[in-house]
């Protein structure tokens, strides 16, 4: 599903390079978290999955694009067989709920029966159906994130990129947003998340990739977060 | 549902940046207005041409001489000059009109001031040669080989006093182009600038626009469309602008001119005609603004 080999990315205004040779490949339907300290490359390694960046050196490998080499028209292609989440929630805060999660379709020109469809569904799916009309502003943090991760899955995504989904949230919402990544894990999508959190990482126990500067320094299978530290 | 949502875009951009689509809207028709002005003088002095050619005459004024002993230019020199202006090229027709003829034509045209016509006497007026031309350009030939000629006292070019009036025309058109150039460009530095503003102030939408795959055309076309639509209300309010100078200070100023004939008229109908134009215009700068500040200056 996603296939990263020898790549480097190195800014312009920078020295030394971000991601600095690596090669990882997860499989369709595999949970990965991505760890490491700030700077250590996480974040370009998700924006070269959504060519938000293209790598200075290797090829990147988005289920059947080649990320590195496509056409900047086919982008948005690609973005469309991937789903967003952040740690900001980065919802539109005079829509509501439903309009929000509506409006990722509406921008690719899905049909308006289609969209009347999903959107209530999918609200059900993140547990929101009863906070459709609501505007953000009126959900607690937790209930946003729930409203992020609908948006970014409306579309079925192949793979769902959550960069540090969980990073404004106390643990028991954590907890939540935890279970609600892993029931959409559990449909077949791809999930790539990166993350700080410690408690989450351990008692998930899924593969980890750990990044130090710029390099993978650790891959297991079922990892925790602090081993060998 | 494209259509609805691209629209819906376009309203609330348009209604956010309120004065910078104003200042927008006006800057454009300001210029469109003033691009109109010019291209209306330009008519102007079309109608005019056509209406003075085949009106204009060279007058070949002859000498004292000629005009008190030889009535009907029957012999030299008026009868060789006769002859020599009818097979110069270009000239349509030659009338000899002798003394008494031009002191009537002189009598008929100053009919209403009695006082002139009683001062004047026969011996004042020159026999003269009333030259038509195919092409009243060629004017200056016959002034030029005529003059000084025997017989000849002065060649008069009607054209030369209209050359005047039309110098005067083309400065209008040429200082309204100007201006309207000048208010272009401030008009598409203004369109260029409310488009980037526009883009920032929706920075949010269009990263999620981007972010969930929606294609460069659906996130750039409300920008562009934004500035299309200020583009054509700008030509809709220089068109009324046009017609309501035309209407309460054009015609009030120049109103004599027109109806003495001197002026052609210009009607509501030429406006109207111009008006085409100016939409054009206006939509196509708009829109090509649009597009090279969306390429440039805005990353969508």
């Amino acid at each position: 599903m996603i296939r990263l080999e020898h790549v480097s990315k190195v800014y312009k205004t920078s020295t030394r390079p971000a991601l600095d040779d690596v090669s990882v490949e997860m499989d369709k339907g595999e949970f990965v978290f991505l760890i490491g300290p700030s700077g250590s490359g996480k974040s370009t390694f998700l924006r070269l999955l959504l060519r938000e960046e293209v790598p200075s050196k290797g090829r990147v490998y988005v289920s059947n694009f080649d990320v590195a080499k496509m056409s900047r028209r086919r982008v948005p292609r690609l973005r469309q067989s991937i789903g967003c989440v952040f740690q900001d929630f980065r919802l539109l805060s005079n829509k509501t709920v439903a309009e929000n999660v509506a409006f990722a379709l509406e921008v690719i020109g899905k049909p308006k029966n289609t969209i009347v469809k999903v959107v209530p569904e999918v609200l059900q799916l993140v547990g929101l159906e009863g906070k459709a009309d609501r505007l953000p502003h009126e959900l607690s943090g937790g209930e946003q994130q729930r409203v992020a991760i609908a948006r970014a899955f409306v579309n079925r995504p192949l793979v769902l990129i959550a960069d540090e989904p969980t990073g404004n949230l106390d643990p028991d919402t954590s907890q939540d947003i935890m279970l609600l990544l892993e029931r959409i894990n559990r449909t077949g999508t791809t999930v790539v998340m990166a993350t700080h959190d410690h408690g989450i990482v351990d008692s998930m126990r899924r593969r980890v990739v750990e990044l130090d500067n710029g390099r993978v320094v650790r891959d297991d299978a079922r990892g925790v977060y602090g081993v060998g530290r | 549902m494209r259509t609805s949502f691209v629209f819906s875009e376009v309203v609330t951009g348009l209604r956010r940046n309120v004065t910078m689509t104003i200042a927008m809207i006006l800057t454009t028709a300001i210029s469109l207005g003033l691009l109109g002005g010019g291209l209306l003088v330009v008519r102007m002095v079309d109608k005019m041409q056509a209406n003075y050619q085949g009106k204009l005459e060279v007058a070949v004024l002859l000498t004292n001489d000629v005009s008190a002993n030889d009535q009907d230019c029957s012999s030299q020199p008026c009868s060789g000059l006769r002859t020599s202006l009818e097979t110069t090229s270009g000239v349509e027709t030659v009338v000899f009109e002798n003394r008494d003829k031009g002191f009537e034509r002189f009598k008929r045209i100053f009919e209403a001031q009695p006082e002139l016509v009683k001062l004047a006497r026969p011996e004042a007026i020159p026999a003269t040669f009333r030259v038509k031309l195919e092409d009243p350009e060629r004017a200056d030939v016959i002034v030029r080989e005529f003059s000084g000629k025997a017989g000849v006292k002065s060649v008069d070019d009607q054209g030369k006093f209209l050359d005047r009036l039309f110098n005067v025309l083309n400065g209008v058109r040429d200082g309204a182009l100007f201006l309207a150039l000048l208010q272009a460009l401030a008009a598409l530095l203004l369109i260029s600038n409310t488009i980037q503003v526009s883009a920032y102030t929706r920075r949010t939408e269009v990263g999620i626009m981007r972010l969930v795959g929606a294609t460069r055309w659906y996130t750039q076309l409300p920008f562009l469309i934004e500035a299309v639509v200020a583009g054509i209300i700008g030509a809709i309010v220089s068109v009324v602008g046009l017609i309501l100078f035309k209407a309460f200070i054009l015609d009030r100023v120049l109103g004599d001119l027109f109806s003495s004939g001197i002026l052609p008229t210009l009607s509501q109908l030429d406006v109207l005609l111009i008006a085409p134009i100016l939409f054009g215009v206006s939509v196509l700068i708009s829109a090509l603004t649009g597009y090279v500040t969306l390429r440039l200056y805005v990353r969508l």
